[in-house]
């Protein structure tokens, strides 16, 4: 391959892995704090949507992200509400979440199918950009990927280095201890609920405004129940998050790839399946695999907890 | 914080029955007032927008008819998933199953196309529920032997099996004489399910709906099967302790959804449908998932449940007809049914209680230093 | 200082403090007061509403009525982060840890101004050898005994310089030796002005170690005493309100092969930081109360899950029951040859707390007592056997129709025990048989323990009271690290060898200034 098409290929794979990212980020958090909300979907999706269509309305790729943040923050705060404070089934708010999610989008989205957007603008450094191969692959992103990394560091250190991160690990690791030394649990859990679903939004704005950039219906694909698998892949480990969602994108664009290529015979859906299957064999082999991780899920992920008092 | 001061919230000792079931009620009316400012809200006139979703499919004969056909499939796969979900098996691939099962009965039919006997039907059911078995083995084998969580794997098999009948339609089944679309061979008579009522699309697995329904109620209620689901879902380590085999229970409840949702399958391509084609369902495999909750995952409540959620499908495409409303709303209502449902629930297992007195005592004083 | 400008102020006041639970009125207008410096006990079997009044006090639950008042001034205790404002610390009954997580990050946790991590670990150090507690900051709780999680509590409390330091049963989970040495700390606070309010049920440690006692019944205050000066037996019926009754055992007793015989069980903990059993062996005859001691934690529960069925041994012959290998059999093929079981854990292990008790007699009693056909419940069959469990054990619920979670602890212990005993086992194990019921039903709970060994019965007994043991059983042994002792007979054995055996040769670290002392005694 030459190398600008290799060049084209890993930013493509960027593309795709950077939702996961975000989401996935995201995802980790609130399972950190003891929160399992498999809404990511759903929250995804009206970020993606939202995001299209004020970005549309506004001209402003900016205020798109925004509101896709919001909106996603909107969706995390009513599965917040029914799981934290009415202490409702996280398994079924969660897929609430995403039914409800899916529709709204659906919704709203309706007179916004097949409307150009402005991409979001890439980062352009005279002279450095336009250096051959290093350029695009370093210096030729939107602001959104540079952000995703920085995320990537930032919630490394948070969790491990920070006070506030050490006691959103403690709320995921017994949430009564917590409570019995007086930490306001569902205080906690509401701050990663919501910061969860702004990373969703944001995933979701990435996808709606910069990956395609379309709005569709449905468009997110099963990425927010991928970006869910990723956080166990990862062991609840934001740097082989990192890897995960790069693996993950990479595997995406492969299939585009094969199907531009001819597919090698293969019909195109059978390729478009690789993304769902390789997710089914990595959790397999997650939880086949010798290093287990089963260490670092946190103890009360997906319990209920209300405080007595 | 005046809230929690002034009142003070209990966990109740005993489930009241009567809440258990009138919150559902509870939620219906809160979704239909919701529903009624979301129209306000579109520009929708919202009394007529509510009288065409919820109300005028029901005034006509055909209107009910079309009820119990949409039914059909929600309850079936509706009562597999309930049993599931009482035994904490989240299969939420329903979905993927059914598309199987439609697969796999399809399969039979079209092999069988120009040929006649009262066979082919029940070869095709059973092809349907082994196909939708065999799909839901998949996540069964990785719960039980690898612990892989069931709601990740099933769901993703449902994009593979979408995926799936897509490649079949476009490919090998395709319609010969079909002017290249992307559709199968319509079936042969033998291959379609008998309409109950003439004029309506009322076929026979609307009635074996109700009667699975009845099934999967006996099952729970009496029988010591149903007994070790219920003790899983509510108490894993005491079904251990009685002696009640996880793994087995696990397969046995993704072999019956699964299954339930493999037949819902074949029974949509051989009733309503009458071929495959790339799409054959607007989703009924997750909407069984509310229906499974709303009808609290008791296998009589998700027949009523079944029927409202049908209601919903149908009520979305009169209301596109009547009043111009997008379909996607009955998706909305759908979510916003099953948050008001969890939220209800919060007044089954919680009291809400009125403080005796005033607690805390006067005059807080400031730390010594 | 307040303390100082308050002479004769008490450091703590608790004036008519009352506390309902739905069902349960936890405290009913309770008046007591700690001096600075003092030592004193609050007295009470369990569920006498010990546990609910210090966490009042410590802020993690708020008074229905009444007040509490610091240094003679009404306080408003918020939550423990106000609490510990005061100088108030506690240490959890069940700890307030976190498993995965380091002992520096379970200390920092616990303060509200740890500074930065590199001071705090240097304090760590620092306090706990000033007061005998030794901990390595940076290891995992997980991988820490119970005493030494203890000890991080302990030290979490001493780095924030408390001038009320409660202690919540905290020997429940100790060796005799690790009693000793928590004592000696607790003097030593004591005499540097801190005052300790220590709960507990045991009546020696508190004549040993406190000033005053205030006595605890049915959640409301019954006595007040000076413990040096009472007697065992005294404050015994004060707590408890009625003359204690004493077993009654035919002692003609063992006969025969042994009907229950363990070889070798070796059994690799399921739990992330559970305990793995190592070449367990032991056998029971027939009529004989066999008891296993130990600190909470030493591989019990495991060792209960190997025994029931519930996980399964490497070789059939490793378990028996009369000579009959099981031990590749699930907890349903064992219990139709005769083990019956009573798990720890009530809720959720022995019953299911949202199904009836009727349900919950189906759950194990549905082979032995003959209450299916076929597939079929037969409820009217299930039905009458709730009721002969209810009436035979005293059990007090509104109905059989009742759910099990709707029971008090000690009424669902009967109700378990009695499901059990009535389906005529020919091997009974039960854990903690007596935790959380009053003394009335635990003495019932001993004789039917007793009568069924009369009956012929091998009978298990896995407790973490040793004085329960050594009132009801014929012999016993010690676990500790997943590791059985050889089985000695309770008339001959020592408390001092039992508590040696408690702690494990190995798993006590001795306080530096005693350590030639000790090592003498395990020579």
């Amino acid at each position: 391959m030459a190398p600008d098409a290799a060049v084209l290929v890993i930013l493509t794979v960027v593309g795709a892995a950077t939702p996961l990212l975000f989401a996935a980020l995201g995802e980790l958090v609130v399972e950190k704090s003891g929160v399992l909300n498999l809404g990511v979907e759903g929250m995804m999706i009206l970020g993606a949507v939202s995001a299209f269509a004020v970005a549309v309305s506004t001209g402003s790729g900016a205020l798109g992200v925004v509101a896709g943040m919001l909106a996603g923050m909107a969706m995390a705060f009513i599965f917040g509400v029914l799981t934290l404070t009415l202490a409702a089934n996280q398994v079924a708010t969660g897929l609430a979440l995403t039914i409800f999610g899916l529709g709204l989008s659906s919704l709203m989205g309706a007179s916004f199918i097949g409307i150009p957007v402005e991409p979001l603008a890439k980062l352009s450094i005279p002279g450095i950009s336009q250096i051959p191969i290093i350029g695009p692959l370093f210096f030729g992103h939107d602001a959104l990927v540079y952000l995703s990394f920085a995320a990537v560091v930032a919630i490394a250190w948070f969790l491990k280095k920070s006070r506030a991160g050490m006691i959103l690990r403690a709320v995921g690791e017994s949430d009564i201890s917590a409570h019995s030394i007086g930490y306001n649990v569902i205080a906690v859990r509401y701050r990663a609920v919501l910061f969860g679903g702004a990373m969703a939004g944001l995933g979701g704005a990435f996808l709606s405004l910069s990956y395609t950039p379309l709005w569709n219906e449905g468009m997110t694909a099963g990425r927010g129940w991928i970006a869910l698998a990723l956080v166990v892949f990862s062991s609840w480990r934001p740097w082989r998050l990192l890897v995960g969602a790069y693996l993950f994108g990479g595997v995406t664009i492969l299939q585009l790839y094969t199907q531009g290529a001819g597919g090698l015979g293969i019909p195109a859906q059978v390729m478009s399946m690789l993304p769902y299957l390789a997710t089914i064999l990595v959790l397999a082999v997650i939880a086949a695999g010798p290093w287990k991780g089963r260490l670092d899920a946190p103890a009360c992920l997906g319990k209920p907890f209300r405080p007595s008092t | 914080m005046s809230l929690s001061t002034s009142f003070k919230i209990e966990p109740r000792r005993e489930i009241p029955r009567s809440l258990l079931y009138a919150t559902p009620l509870l939620a219906v009316v809160l979704t239909v007032v919701a529903g009624f400012f979301i129209f306000l809200f579109m520009g929708y006139d919202p009394f007529l927008s509510l009288y065409h979703f919820f109300v005028s499919p029901l005034l006509t004969f055909y209107g009910l008819s079309e009820l119990m056909v949409k039914a059909a499939p929600l309850i079936m796969i509706g009562v597999g998933l309930a049993i599931g979900f009482r035994a904490n098996v989240w299969n939420i691939g329903a979905e993927g199953q059914l598309t199987l099962g439609a697969i796999t009965g399809g399969v039979v039919a079209l092999a069988f196309w120009n040929q006649e006997g009262i066979w082919i039907l029940p070869l095709m059911c059973i092809a349907g529920i082994l196909g939708g078995m065999a799909y839901a083995a998949i996540p069964a084998f990785l719960k039980t032997h690898l612990n892989v969580n069931e709601i990740l794997t099933s769901l993703m098999l449902t994009y593979v099996a979408t995926l799936f009948l897509s490649t079949l339609v476009y490919g090998p089944l395709k319609d010969p004489m079909g002017f290249n679309f992307p559709q199968s061979r319509m079936f042969g008579d033998s291959a379609l399910l008998p309409i109950l009522l003439e004029g309506t699309r009322m076929h026979l697995g609307t009635v074996l709906a109700l009667l699975i329904a009845v099934a999967g109620w006996v099952l729970m209620t009496f029988t010591i099967v149903g007994f070790q689901i219920r003790v899983l879902g509510q108490a894993p380590a005491a079904a251990r302790f009685a002696g009640f085999s996880r793994t087995k229970l696990i397969w046995l409840c993704l072999m019956i959804s699964g299954g339930l949702a493999g037949l819902a399958g074949t029974f949509e391509v051989s009733g309503p449908i009458g071929q495959l084609i790339p799409v054959i369902t607007p989703g009924y495999g997750f909407t069984a998932i509310i229906v499974a909750f709303l009808g609290r995952l008791h296998p009589l409540g998700i027949i009523l449940s079944g029927l409202l959620m049908a209601l919903s499908y149908i009520g979305g495409e009169n209301a596109q007809v009547e009043v111009g409303l997008p379909q996607a709303v009955t998706g909305v209502f759908q979510g916003l049914l099953l948050f008001f449902l969890l939220a209800s629930d919060f007044l089954v297992r919680y009291r809400i209680r009125r403080r005796a007195a005033v607690p805390q005592a006067v005059g807080a004083a400031q730390p010594a230093e | 200082m307040t303390a100082e400008a308050n002479a004769g102020v008490p450091r703590l006041e608790v004036r008519g403090v009352t506390k309902r639970f739905p069902g349960v009125l936890a405290n009913d207008h309770v008046n007591f007061a700690v001096d600075p410096g003092e030592v004193h006990a609050l007295l009470g079997e369990n569920g006498a509403g010990k546990s609910t009044l210090v966490k009042m006090i410590y802020g993690v639950l708020h008074p229905d009525e009444g007040r509490l008042l610091w240094n003679g001034e009404a306080m408003d205790i918020t939550d423990p982060h106000a609490a510990r404002a005061l100088g108030i610390g506690m240490v959890f009954q069940h700890f307030s840890l976190f498993e995965a997580m380091t002992v520096l990050e379970n200390i920092a946790l616990g303060m509200d101004e740890p500074g930065d991590m590199a001071s705090l670990s240097r304090r760590v150090v620092e306090v706990s050898q000033a007061y005998g507690l030794p901990l390595d900051p940076d290891r995992n709780v997980y991988t820490l005994s119970v005493g030494e999680r203890q000890r991080i509590e302990i030290v979490r409390c001493l780095l924030q310089n408390p001038k009320l330091l409660i202690m919540d049963e905290p020997t429940s989970v100790l060796t005799p030796q690790e009693v000793e040495r928590l004592f000696e700390t607790l003097r030593k606070l004591s005499a540097e002005g801190v005052s300790i309010l220590y709960i507990s049920h045991k009546l020696d440690e508190i004549k040993a170690l406190c000033d005053r006692a205030t006595i605890l019944r049915g959640g409301r205050v019954v006595g007040e005493c000076d413990p040096s000066v009472e007697t065992a037996k005294s404050m015994a019926q004060m707590m408890i309100g009625e003359e204690l009754k004493s077993v009654t055992r035919r002692s003609a007793g063992t006969h025969g092969e042994a009907r229950l015989a363990v070889e070798g069980l070796t059994m690799p903990s399921e739990e992330i930081h559970g305990i793995d059993l190592k070449n367990v062996s032991f056998s029971v005859k027939a009529g004989e109360v066999f008891g296993i001691a130990g600190v909470a934690g030493n591989g019990q529960n495991e060792l209960l899950l190997g025994l029931s069925g519930e996980r399964l041994a490497h070789h059939d012959t490793i378990v028996r029951i009369d000579g009959e290998p099981v031990g590749r059999r699930d907890a349903g093929a064992r219990r139709r040859l005769g083990i019956c079981v009573v798990p720890e854990e009530r809720n959720g292990h022995g019953a299911v707390p949202g199904m009836s008790l009727v349900e919950n007699g189906v759950l194990s009693g549905h082979h032995r007592m003959d209450l299916l056909s076929n597939v079929f419940i037969r409820f009217g069959a299930a039905a009458r056997f709730a009721s002969e469990i209810v009436e035979a054990f005293d059990v007090r619920t509104p109905g059989i129709a009742a759910s099990a979670g709707s029971l008090s602890g000690g009424n669902l212990q009967k109700f378990i025990v009695g499901r059990e005993i009535l389906q005529k086992p020919k091997v009974l194990i039960v854990s903690q048989p007596t935790w959380g019921v009053d003394a009335g039903a635990a003495a019932t709970i001993h004789q039917a323990l007793a009568d069924l060994a009369a009956e012929g019965v091998a009978v298990v007994v896995v407790s973490q009271d040793l004085d329960e043991l050594l009132a009801i059983s014929d012999r016993l042994a010690v676990i500790n690290v997943g590791v059985l002792s050889s089985a000695m007979v309770t008339k001959e054995a020592s408390v001092e060898e039992i508590g040696l055996l408690m702690g494990g040769v190995h798993g006590l670290e001795p306080a530096p200034e005693r350590a030639p002392e000790e090592a003498a005694n395990v020579a």
